[in-house]
């Protein structure tokens, strides 16, 4: 098993915002975690990915048998999770080429292997921009410095394909995209897909789900996984809105 | 016991008279203190011509009617200028016999700046090996410069060999008359660098003070004046990335830039001497007085610096825009860390038509740092048709440290036009995870951020020292963030 989520609990600012999730996704899986606003979807990337404003309060999460609780943000990232951002930041004056080759090389050092030459580096760089359908240009850009919505996403793909995750979390990379940006992201991750690696792709629409077909969809509602299923299940969600499940929750 | 000591304290204090120093011509040390017979002493003792002396005197003479600025934002504590040794003869590193007698944070630097074996054992005043002692390059070096007729010697050097040239241009940018600092100066200068293109000829290589013989040892009181003649064009490199360890703790230098018609001057500086500890105690004062004149048509001066080091940094590189048409710019990084200080920044007068000028910026503040820029941009009445485009820019790392800008502007006619740009930032939360969810530590994130927002300046810097500035921003942030 790649990942395993047991009863987690996870608050931001003394709010708790997850309460008991469980969720397990094995090597060559793809799931999709759907859910209305508000109710945690993000929250459970971050807490995965370790970043500190989230508290994990109880609980425990696997990845490759090990708690992740006791490794860094970085080492999290070196062990092969990659976390596709909902709002990729701008880093003024650093080009994706040098932000990508810093990451490449502290990952390969990490693992005990030599650091890329220059020419290596690029010539790994093109092939992955062309698998991602990356224009050129970009890489020589500022790291999301003035890119449009659909750029930044794609950006996302790009450094995925580069780093070579073991787990990616997308969270909500299809969110303001038009329908040519939307392939070319759900293009990146089909052509990622390996029998060795996961992906969970978070998203609020099924229209992604159209292009990226999930093994297992699972609703997340007021912190928890309230419903999972087959990739019908995304279809009943498009169907039917989120209402049937919360009224099933109360009742 | 106590009587012992007093007695010894007593010799000591009073050990001035028994020397004679005006007469003795082997003392090696100027007393404590400044008076006219410290000039006269100082100027003997390198043999100067009368001119100099007289310039040094006019210059002492003036300083004692002056008094030390006070305008900067800096906090500086009293300085004892009598407390000070002006003159000490050129001496002999104490020499080390191996690297491990090194301070090992020193190596620790030397190795992530990624500076070599021999460079290191040179730095820190390691007996070198004949063989590679770089004598030979100097040879080769002075060979080449000479052949296009380019002079590149110590400023005392030029006092001997060059007399006019130093005559005519001496004092001519920054008088002797300037402000306390470079008053005291022109008083009191040790040594420090001279250079000469002639006309119409092209530098070929970088001018480094680091293949001067006698950089070792300029001292604190340094003076370097370059003169580029019509149509030449030079580029000159200050400093070193390395950090630079020295017991005098007042620095005061001059740098003077003549640039006649058409000629073009880039100067370079990476500043790393030492800042002072963790807890502020101890660190360099630089107070620098570093001004250009672009006296042709079509002249170009250009300022880049990083400044990193020292506890205090006082230094305004100007332009004197006063041919038509010509250029001056001006691209600065300054760092303050723990408990530096640095009141930095340009002036650009425009006096010719046409005239043009550039200022970026980037201020960069950490721990308890204070980093402010100053700028005055002047458009005289008949500079018409001027431009500036100035961009003042500070970064802020953690909650304790302070960014301050301080531009002035004055327009003096309709036709130019004068562009002011100011932002301040925070390396944000956001940024750092982003960097860390890729596999990069905090430290080496810092220093991604922090050269990604220096890069327009930094790419103004010559090849070899860019890569190295690269290194030093991330090392002088060291420890500042988490």
């Amino acid at each position: 098993m790649l990942l395993s989520i047991k009863n987690l609990h996870a608050s931001v600012q003394g709010k708790e915002i997850l309460n008991g999730v469980n969720l397990e996704v094995n090597r060559g899986e793809v799931h999709a975690i759907m859910g209305p606003n508000g109710t945690g979807k993000s929250t459970l990337a971050s807490v995965i990915a370790g970043r500190e404003v989230f508290e994990m309060t109880s609980g425990e999460i696997l990845y490759k048998g090990k708690n992740l609780q006791k490794l860094s943000v970085e080492e999290r990232a070196r062990e092969g999770i990659f976390l596709g951002f909902q709002y990729p930041v701008e880093i003024p004056g650093v080009s994706i080429t040098n932000f990508m080759r810093t990451a490449v090389n502290e990952i390969r050092k990490y693992k005990g292997l030599d650091a890329l030459s220059a020419s290596e580096f690029i010539k790994m760089m093109e092939e992955k921009k062309k698998l991602v359908e990356i224009t050129s240009n970009l890489t020589n850009r500022s790291v999301n410095e003035g890119f449009s919505g659909g750029e930044k996403k794609k950006n996302e793909i790009f450094q995925m394909a580069m780093l070579e995750p073991m787990l990616a979390i997308l969270d909500e990379t299809d969110s303001g995209l038009d329908i040519d940006a939307l392939r070319i992201v759900a293009n990146g991750v089909n052509k990622l897909r390996r029998p060795d690696n996961a992906f969970v792709v978070i998203t609020h629409y099924q229209r992604l789900l159209d292009y990226i077909i999930p093994d297992y969809v699972h609703v997340l509602f007021e912190g928890k996984i309230v419903k999972s299923g087959g990739k019908e299940l995304a279809l009943e969600l498009e169907e039917r809105g989120y209402d049937w499940i919360k009224k099933e929750q109360v009742e | 016991m106590e009587s012992d000591s007093n007695k010894i304290i007593g010799e000591f204090t009073q050990g001035d008279y028994k020397y004679g120093f005006v007469t003795d011509i082997d003392t090696e040390f100027a007393p404590r203190g400044l008076t006219e017979d410290t000039i006269r002493f100082i100027s003997a003792k390198k043999q100067e011509p009368e001119f100099l002396l007289e310039f040094r005197l006019k210059a002492f003479r003036h300083w004692l009617t002056m008094t030390q600025p006070k305008w900067a934002h800096l906090h500086i504590d009293p300085i004892n200028f009598q407390d000070i040794i002006y003159y000490a003869a050129p001496k002999k590193k104490h020499q080390l016999e191996n690297l491990d007698q090194v301070d090992p944070d020193l190596l620790a630097t030397f190795n992530k700046l990624g500076i070599s074996l021999e460079e290191q054992k040179k730095l820190s005043g390691v007996a070198v090996d004949a063989v590679i002692d770089s004598v030979s390059v100097k040879t080769t070096f002075t060979e080449t410069l000479s052949k296009y007729g380019i002079i590149f010697c110590s400023f005392s050097e030029a006092v001997l060999k060059h007399p006019n040239l130093v005559k005519q241009y001496m004092g001519s940018v920054v008088p002797y008359t300037d402000n306390f600092f470079a008053s005291l100066n022109s008083a009191v200068f040790s040594d420090g660098s001279f250079c000469y293109i002639p006309k119409g000829v092209r530098c070929p290589v970088e001018l480094s003070t680091y293949f001067r013989i006698n950089a070792a040892n300029t001292g604190q009181f340094e003076r370097t004046l370059i003169v580029a003649e019509e149509g030449s064009y030079v580029s000159y490199m200050e400093g070193c990335t390395a950090p630079q360890r020295d017991e005098n703790q007042l620095h005061a230098a001059i740098v003077e830039i003549v640039a006649m018609k058409d000629a073009e001057v880039k100067y370079s500086t990476v500043q790393n001497w030492y800042p002072g500890d963790k807890n502020g105690k101890g660190g360099i004062y630089n107070f620098v007085t570093k001004r250009g004149i672009c006296k042709g048509s079509n002249a170009k001066i250009s300022w880049t610096q990083v400044e990193t080091g020292s506890a205090i940094t006082w230094k305004y590189p100007s332009c004197i825009l006063l041919g038509d048409n010509s250029v001056g710019e001006f691209y600065s990084v300054a760092v303050t860390n723990n408990h530096q200080q640095a009141d930095t920044g340009t002036k650009m007068q425009h006096l010719g038509k046409n005239t043009r000028s550039t200022i970026i910026s980037k201020g960069i503040s950490a721990g308890k740092g204070n980093n402010s820029y100053r700028g005055l941009v002047r458009i005289t009445k008949n500079a018409v048709n001027s431009r500036n485009y100035s961009q003042c820019d500070s970064l802020l790392l953690g909650s304790q440290c302070g960014a301050h800008t301080f531009p002035y502007i004055q327009v003096e006619n309709k036709s130019s036009i004068v562009e002011h740009e100011a932002t301040t930032s925070k390396i944000s939360e956001d940024q750092l995870f982003y960097c860390q969810q890729r596999g990069i530590d905090m430290e080496s994130a810092i220093g991604l951020i922090v050269n990604g927002y220096a890069k327009e300046v930094l790419k103004q810097l010559p090849m070899e020292f860019a890569v190295e500035a690269q290194k030093l921003l991330s090392i002088s942030l060291e420890g500042s963030v988490g």
